[in-house]
Order: structure tokens, then sequence, then C-alpha cells
């Protein structure tokens, strides 16, 4: 999915002056057709994030369109500041293309681990927040971004997903996905929580459930009129998503089905402490109960079958 | 410049006349930072009179040189010297903090053209600097930039950053200007943190420097010349300045840093400002 994503921007760069790439510290093995072909627009930048930031508004002010590759938890957590000021308040186009949404980096632990990035850009005024969940969509959502008028911040999950995007869904950031209607219990997902949710809908269907699922590749701006025109059929909504149970999509929803809505909400998400173990991303996944047999069983628990 | 150039004592006139202005300023507006205004006002009032290429009746020109001021709590200087210049009426400055108000606490480019950056939250300015450096470079184009740091600012490991990168980008199109005023709101500013020697660290970062008295004007004006002739690095004017620089009880006191004179205090200023 990074390669897919940094691809896209390199052929963006090609076709359009105005893309810049910035990277730091990421290894840019990927990208040396980039480098060789387009040096003037290609940086690669110190162990120095919240100066990146900084650089790439200045750029990004003066008619360039930055692409700020690094890894998440730097990004959100060591920037929020620059993010909120430099980025921000300016609206300026920059977009943060985040490595390592989640629990990519669970060997490393909770210094790499970006479970609460979508938390910390959700919250800023004229942030718009993309979460793909595949190579095809990131591609997409990349192509998407250059004409987006102020910053976006793009999740980039593991790589080696399966595809599950269509293309003929296209791609419009702030239009959310609905990949399978149901009735009584909905999936809302977002990022690679997607493939997950279709291996839920398998085992589900076997327990006699009609699940609905939909995709918010943008968890904001939240499609909330796809929420008020198309929650008919449910009863009960589960989110579910790579990210802390607080500020992510979860949140956004019950914010939304407070004020809005009379359904059920159960929020399937990393619970709020920092991991305590290390393994792998997917051993990491089901130790918080994030795997497709754990959420059907508790979706069972919660739901009868319509 | 794109106005007529304004003789030495001309500007010393208006500069007087800008100092009058902050002083009115921040007591009406009952808050704000009289002690680094002022320690700016020659700085800021030398770079739009003299320094800069930039067109008043319009701000977004694009041709103009930028100006980011990262110690934005100066603002008050920065605003005295555009209403001075005409990028908005003197009447405007009456309404600095106000809520409708276009000239907010600190500046943004959210409301008032001419300033390129949000600035206040301290050490950015000059990353953000940089960038519009290198978007020139970039894009062949001969404008300059301007960032004009406080001294206590430069306390934020940000700026050492960005002053590690520019020398990478030979962006001599880059003066960092450093208003030396020796004081921060916790008390002088080599007794919280050390900064010296200052000059050596900058030269270590491989940036040109130039050490001035910030508030004699024709050092000021060589140090911009002598940094359009440097070529293949940035520039750093370290300027030397008095914190509260005109008004005799606010100079050298760290109690001005952030407080608005009231009534009494506002009246004696004035009255030594306009002599």
């Amino acid at each position: 999915m990074r390669k897919r994503a940094l691809d896209t921007v390199f052929a963006l760069a090609q076709q359009d002056e105005r893309v810049v790439y910035i990277g730091s510290d990421v290894g840019q093995g990927t990208l040396q057709g980039f480098q060789e072909s387009i040096p003037e627009r290609f940086f690669v930048e110190a162990i120095s994030e919240a100066y990146v930031i900084g650089m790439a508004a200045g750029m990004a002010m003066t008619g360039f369109v930055p692409y700020v590759n690094t890894i998440a938890t730097f990004l959100t957590r060591r920037c929020l500041d620059q993010i909120a000021v430099d980025l921000c308040i300016g609206n300026h186009p920059v977009r943060l293309v985040a490595n390592g949404g989640g629990l990519v980096y669970a060997p490393l632990g909770p210094t790499h681990e970006a479970i609460e990035d979508i938390a910390l850009m959700r919250c800023l005024p004229n942030m718009t927040v993309l979460v793909p969940c595949d190579a095809e969509e990131m591609e997409r959502a990349v192509r998407a971004s250059l004409d987006w008028s102020g910053p976006i911040y793009i999740r980039i999950a593991r790589g080696g997903e399966s595809v599950v995007s269509l293309p003929e869904r296209g791609f419009f950031i702030g239009k959310a996905i609905e990949v399978r209607q149901g009735e009584k219990l909905l999936i809302a997902t977002t990022g690679v929580m997607l493939q997950t949710a279709l291996e839920v809908q398998d085992i589900m269907a076997r327990a006699g459930y009609n699940l609905g699922i939909v995709h918010f590749h943008t968890v904001k701006p939240l499609d909330t009129a796809w929420l008020a025109n198309q929650l008919g059929p449910y009863s009960h909504v589960a989110s579910l998503e790579e990210h802390s149970v607080i500020g992510g999509l979860g949140s956004a929803l019950a914010e939304w089905l407070c004020e809005n809505g009379d359904h059920k909400l159960k929020r399937f998400g990393i619970p709020d402490r920092f991991a305590d173990r290390f393994g792998n991303q997917a051993k990491l996944l089901s130790y918080f109960g994030l795997d497709a047999a754990s959420i059907a069983k508790e979706l069972q628990a919660w739901v009868k079958p319509s | 410049m794109t106005n007529s150039r304004l003789e030495k004592k001309e500007l010393v006139e208006k500069i007087r006349q800008y100092r009058i202005d902050i002083i009115e300023m921040l007591h009406r507006a009952g808050s704000g930072h009289p002690g680094g205004s002022l320690s700016a006002i020659d700085l800021i009032a030398s770079l739009y009179h003299y320094e800069m290429q930039h067109r008043p009746n319009e701000p977004l020109w694009p041709g103009r040189d930028r100006f980011v001021l990262s110690k934005g709590h100066g603002v008050p200087a920065q605003y005295a010297v555009m209403a001075g210049m005409g990028y908005f009426p003197k009447e405007e400055l009456k309404q600095l903090r106000q809520i409708n108000a276009r000239l907010q606490g600190h500046p943004s480019d959210q409301f008032l053209p001419g300033i390129e950056a949000s600035t206040g939250s301290l050490g950015m300015g000059l990353s953000f600097a940089m960038g519009c450096a290198l978007s020139a470079k970039l894009q062949g184009e001969s404008q300059r930039v301007y960032c004009l740091m406080g001294d206590g600012e430069i306390q934020e490991g940000q700026v050492w950053e960005a002053a590690l990168s520019a020398p990478k980008f030979k962006l001599d199109n880059l003066v960092a200007i450093i208003d030396y005023n020796k004081g921060q709101i916790d008390g002088p500013t080599n007794e919280v943190m050390n900064l010296e020697p200052l000059m050596d660290k900058w030269r270590a970062f491989n940036w040109h420097c130039i050490a001035i008295d910030g508030h004699n004007l024709d050092q000021i004006e060589q140090a911009f010349q002598e940094a359009r002739l440097t070529q293949s690095k940035p520039t750093l004017i370290l300027a030397h300045t008095v914190k509260g620089k005109g008004v005799s009880f606010m100079e050298g006191v760290i109690d001005w840093h952030g407080a608005a004179p009231n009534a009494d205090e506002t009246a004696k200023a004035l009255q030594e400002l306009k002599g």
C-alpha cells in the first residue's frame, strides 16, 4: 500500500509541476525513479519532522502541493502543534502520507504504533482524514487528494492486504462506500479492517445473519448524508477500526448517533492503553480481540439473527 | 521597495510615531506585549520601508518579498508599520484584539492580507520561511524571505532543525533576524537558558552571521545589504536590542514583556515619545 501511494505521488509529480515529495527517515528506495527524474522536487529531509511540516507549509503557501512521508506517530504526535498552526489554520494543501497506521509496527512497540492518529487529526479544524482499505483504493485516494483545497492526512496500513475495493465504486473524498446492504446489524469500518469485516460477514452469514457493511475511507469529513439516509434497515451499528476506541471512527459515529439516531452502538477498536505485547500485527490484533472470529462471537452475543 | 524612499530622518520620525501607535494600541486593547514590540520596531520598519519589495495596495502581489514574524507576540509593531504604509487605515489599529477585528493578538494569514503565516506558537517561523525561500529558488524567482525571531524563542528545538537545514539548500535569499533583547517572561534570557556564544552557534551551522545594534538604522540597512551580497548561504542577523526601547521605564524591565500600560503609564510613555 505504501509503495502504491508513493508510486502514485510520483505519477502525479510527472503530470503536475506543483507536486513535491518530502520524505523523512523512511528509506527512499521505492522512489529511486522519482529522485532520478525529478530531483528538484524530491527532498530527503533530516530526522526533523517538526521542521519538515513548516517547510511544507511554506512551500504550499507559495504554490506547491507537498506530499510529506514519514511514520504516522512522528507526524501526528510529535508534530501536532505544527500541523495545527502551520497547516490547519492556514488551510494549506499539504498531504501527510503516514506510514504504519494502526499496529503495523507491532514488533517495534508503542513508540511506533499509531493507535490515536485518526483522533489527533480528526479534531483539527480544516483537516481531512483518509484511510484507504487496499493498494487500489490508496491510488484512487492519492489521485483524489491532488486538487483538494486543505491539508489531508492519508493513513497507510500494512502492505500485502487483499484487494477488496472495486474501481467502479470510485473514490470521492467524504463519500462512504456501502459494501453490502444487510438488515438489523451494520458494521461501519475504515481502512484495512474492511477485509476483517468481510471475514466477519462470512462467519455471520453461516449463523443466519444478514450483515450490512459500510466503508468510511474518509473519517473526516464524515459522510453524514449516508448515515442520515441509509441507516433505515439497521437497529445495531458496530464500528470496527485499527485504532483506539477513543477518537476514531467509533467516536465519530457515536457523536453523530447520539444526536441523530436511536441505534445501539458497539465500538470495536484498540482499548485505551498502550500495547503491552509485541509479536506482530496480526497477533496483537487478536490479543485485542480484533480478529474476525472474536468479533463475530461478540456480535452474536449482542444481536440475535434477523 | 515600491514606495519612494524615505530620507533616514523621515524614517526616524515614522518609527517614533510607530512607537506611539504601539503604546496606544496596547493600552486600548488592555493586553499585549510592549517590550518585544518596541525592541523589534526599528528592524520591522527598516524591512518594510527600505528593504523589502512589496505593495501595500496589493498585499498578495505574487512578486513580493516575504516577511515571517516568528515572534508573533511582537505583531503590534508589524501592524503599526503596515498601517503606516497604507495596508489598512490607521484607524483600524484601535481594534487590536477586539472580537470582530482583523488585528488579532497574534498574526494570522486568515484575517489580514499581507500577513504571511500564522505564528505565535514559538519556534515555527524559520521552518516556514525556509519553505518559502526554497520555493522561490525552485520557481526561479528573485524573492527574498525574512524571518524575525525572538531570543527566547530560539530555545525551541525546531529553530535548530531549520538552522541545520537552510544551509543545505544554499538559501542566500533567506535572512533570519534575532531580536536579541535579552529578556523573556521568566527573566533575563541568558539566565533562563544561556544562548551564548550565539554567533558561534549560527556560524557553526554554516550561516553567514552579522551582529548589529538593532536600533541603529544605518547598521540595520548595512546588514541587509551585506545579506544581499552573500552568496550560497543564508544570513543570520543578530540584532542587539533593548526590550521596551524608547520608553524609559520599560527599557530592560522584564515585567513589560506581556503587560499593557495603564492610563497613567500610557500618558507618561506618550509624553516621552512625543518629546
